[in-house]
């Protein structure tokens, strides 16, 4: 297990060509750190160009050349060594095909979480390691400190609690979290524009992005179908019933991947009151839709865990737990229930819990841990 | 920090007697040299006696000579200048992208290519070109020592060849010329193409040399420079410099400096296979440029090695970089046989004529710490998987 260290060695800044990680560089460059820029290249935004639904030119924000780009503009005026790392086939069988069978599922899958576990935490943090760096930095905010009295590093929310993004960063291991500094955590949007321009970054106003990074235009049922037919495989027949929770038919649909847990658009009924997606069963094809008000669930299920403030759950414990990027995280109950699933009981029952997205359960502004939705 | 430059084939320093002979011609002899008057004459002038000079390194007439951008202009000229609709191509899949690419886009007119694969050694075989020729077979473009790997290519046998079944013949010297020795007349090609800044010229500066005859259509047209073989205001000295580090590559050649570099280059090589378990030549036991090699390395990526030597002062290379600047797996290994794994695992050092003994010491002492620690920091063997997506059917179910 690692311990404290003291912040010496060469740090390698996970650069995307945005605003943060940009600042992150100029920042541990002022400080007078030995800092290394990488980039990963995750996936050519080229290959779906131009078919349905899909941008005719890289568009797209991240890993598109005009990104790349910046990153490196902003390398060259710091004056640091820069590199581009090729994770496309890695991004692909870690990121974008969990992606795809997880809709086609019926789940609603978080890619940027998956990204962060396989490729930022852990491809790059190894490659920075293994070509010098003692330790990698990123844009994220989120705060990291480690405890000598519980022997663990915490994960916390930023000072920023309006671009906090440490739900994304559940999956870290202690092992990633010992060699990996959030130097963004302690300031605000605003502020880390100002050290943006105060460096002299060219890109200190580029706007923000939102979208999924391989997904320009943000079509991700055309970028399902799309896929699909470059790899070859036949786009799968989920079609089925759209049901009233009573199990009485209220229509038919194309596809369970085209659905959300609380989505309302695009279902094609007709009815006094509005509905809502409740539940996508794989097996039967069947959706189930219904009034607001059933969309509330206090309980659910998770698995495939990660614990940060403590090394296991062993006795039920009291935290509040956030279900999707936007949520506040809401007091709760967890209990363990077997081995590497957790049994959540809300408070007060939680709008669209949405298999597939992750829980992640706090103590205040530490992060205990997480694990993705049944 | 010690700063070790192995990267030759991607480009060369000028030598200081190019820059040397290239000085007037920025600002004093500044003339063009199509112009009637003294100034133009003296331009004129120093580019005849640098396609002399070119003329004696190519083996051929002077009129024969015609003077470039550098090798992509000529691989192209070559391809798009000799083909048309309904012609096909014989060519190989190692070859530099400047012939593949334009391959491929001629492929667009109706001109169809066959790309010979070479042995698991780098070597093509000339039976394959000959088995691959048919009626319509206009132009067999092979490359003389190749870029990657240094192998070089069995060009007489392959002129034979055309010669026999009456196809023109182009070389792509981009990588040999200076290296090895050229003789277009023993070649018996149409066309060869070389670069300056492969050589020690600057860049943005090549030669081809056009059999006579030839119908090779230009690629550019306007002015009648180049016996209209090439439109275009001369690059004045930058020619002057081509034909100053062309005779320092025909000096080369004939002056034991190439001994001297094989021997270094054959003591970095044995010292890696040496010291570093987990290592194996790509293209070894046939004929190389005796400055290039190219290692594979167990059990790490290539793209993290090129970065830690690096941040060490060592400047090597290793696949070919993609429009991002990211790496991808040489498509040059890759045809010869080797594994993906292995192609992005592989590097190439390619040593500079001024290449020491300190240089290759400097890097025996850095490259096995370097490797152990890649080696170290590896995650256990996990082969990517293809990139089909078996999972989804089931998934869908």
């Amino acid at each position: 297990m690692s311990t404290a260290s003291p912040a010496t060695g060469t740090i390698a800044i996970a650069m995307s060509g945005g605003v943060d990680s940009s600042t992150v560089a100029a920042m541990l460059r002022a400080e007078g750190h030995d800092v290394i820029g990488l980039t990963l290249q995750l996936w050519d935004q080229n290959r779906l160009a131009g078919k349905p639904g899909m941008p005719t030119r890289s568009t797209g924000r991240c890993c598109s050349l005009d990104d790349v780009y910046d990153a490196r503009r902003v390398a060259e005026t710091l004056e640091i060594p820069y590199y581009v790392v090729n994770q496309q086939e890695r991004f692909e069988h870690d990121v974008v095909q969990p992606f795809v069978n997880d809709y086609l599922a019926g789940r609603t899958p978080i890619p940027c979480s998956l990204c962060n576990n396989h490729l930022k935490f852990d491809q790059l943090l190894r490659t920075a390691r293994q070509i010098g760096a003692e330790r990698i930095a990123t844009g994220h905010y989120a705060r990291n400190e480690y405890d000598p009295a519980r022997g663990r590093w915490i994960l916390k929310r930023p000072a920023d609690l309006a671009k906090d993004q440490t739900w994304f960063l559940f999956g870290l291991t202690q092992e990633q979290l010992a060699h990996t500094l959030f130097p963004l955590g302690n300031l605000t949007k605003p502020e880390v524009r100002e050290i943006a321009r105060e460096s002299h970054l060219a890109l200190a106003d580029k706007p923000d992005s939102q979208e999924i990074c391989f997904i320009p235009g943000g079509n991700y049922k055309q970028f399902i179908a799309n896929y699909l037919e470059e790899q070859g495989q036949p786009m799968p027949d989920s079609s089925g019933e759209l049901v009233s929770t009573a199990g009485e038919p209220m229509g038919k649909h194309e596809g369970i991947h085209n659905f959300t847990i609380g989505q309302r658009k695009g279902l094609g009924l007709t009815s006094p009151n509005p509905l809502y997606v409740l539940q996508i069963d794989r097996d039967s094809r069947r959706v189930t839709v219904g009034g607001e008000s059933e969309l509330n669930t206090a309980t659910l299920n998770v698995h495939r865990l990660n614990w940060i403030s403590i090394p296991s759950l062993d006795a039920p414990l009291r935290v509040q737990v956030k279900i999707r990027h936007v949520h506040e995280p809401s007091p709760a109950l967890i209990e363990p229930e077997g081995e590497d699933r957790v049994r959540i009981t809300f408070d007060e029952p939680q709008r669209a819990i949405t298999p597939g997205h992750s829980a992640v359960f706090y103590d205040g502004i530490e992060v205990v841990g997480g694990g993705w939705i049944l | 920090m010690r700063r070790v430059y192995m990267d030759a084939n991607a480009t060369t320093p000028l030598l200081p007697e190019v820059m040397e002979a290239m000085r007037p011609y920025w600002m004093e002899h500044f003339g063009n040299a199509s112009s009637i008057h003294q100034h133009g004459q003296r331009a004129r002038t120093a580019v005849d006696q640098a396609r002399d000079v070119l003329a004696e390194f190519f083996g051929c007439h002077p009129a024969e000579v015609v003077f470039t951008s550098g090798g992509t202009e000529g691989d192209n000229t070559a391809l798009f200048g000799l083909l048309h609709p309904g012609d096909h191509l014989i060519t190989t899949s190692i070859e530099h992208s400047a012939v593949l690419a334009a391959a491929d886009r001629l492929a667009r007119d109706g001109v169809s290519t066959t790309r010979v694969d070479p042995q698991p050694n780098g070597l093509i075989d000339p039976m394959d070109i000959l088995r691959a020729i048919r009626p319509e077979t206009r132009l067999i473009s092979v490359m003389l020592a190749n870029n990657e790997t240094g192998v070089v290519q069995p060009v007489e046998e392959i002129g034979r060849i055309a010669a026999q079944t009456g196809v023109f013949f182009h070389i792509d010297a981009v990588q040999g010329a200076g290296k090895v020795p050229i003789d277009v007349q023993k070649i018996g090609c149409h066309v060869l193409t070389i670069s300056g800044h492969k050589m020690h010229a600057p860049k943005g500066v090549g030669a081809m040399y056009v059999r006579k005859g030839t119908p090779l259509d230009p690629m550019f047209v306007g002015g009648s420079h180049e016996r209209r073989r090439r439109a275009g205001t001369e690059n004045v000295p930058a020619i002057v410099g081509l034909a100053k580090a062309t005779e320092a590559a025909m000096h080369s050649l004939d002056s034991g400096v190439l001994h001297r570099l094989a021997g270094l280059r054959d003591r970095l090589e044995a010292g890696i296979l040496e010291q570093i378990p987990g290592t194996g030549v790509n293209g070894a036991g046939v004929p190389r440029a005796a400055n290039t090699t190219n290692i594979w390395f167990d059990q790490l990526e290539g793209e993290a090695l090129v970065i830690a030597l690096d941040l060490k002062g060592i400047s090597v290379s290793g696949g070919s970089a993609c429009h991002s600047g990211a790496t991808e797996p040489s498509h040059v290994l890759m045809a010869m046989g080797l594994d993906k794994t292995r192609a992005r695992a592989s590097l190439r050092f390619s040593l500079l004529k001024t290449a020491t003994d300190a240089d290759i010491d400097y890097v025996l002492d850095v490259l096995p710490a370097a490797v152990e620690r890649l080696r170290e920091l590896a995650p256990a063997p996990d082969p990517i998987p293809d990139t089909s997506v078996p999972a989804l059917a089931e998934a869908a179910g």
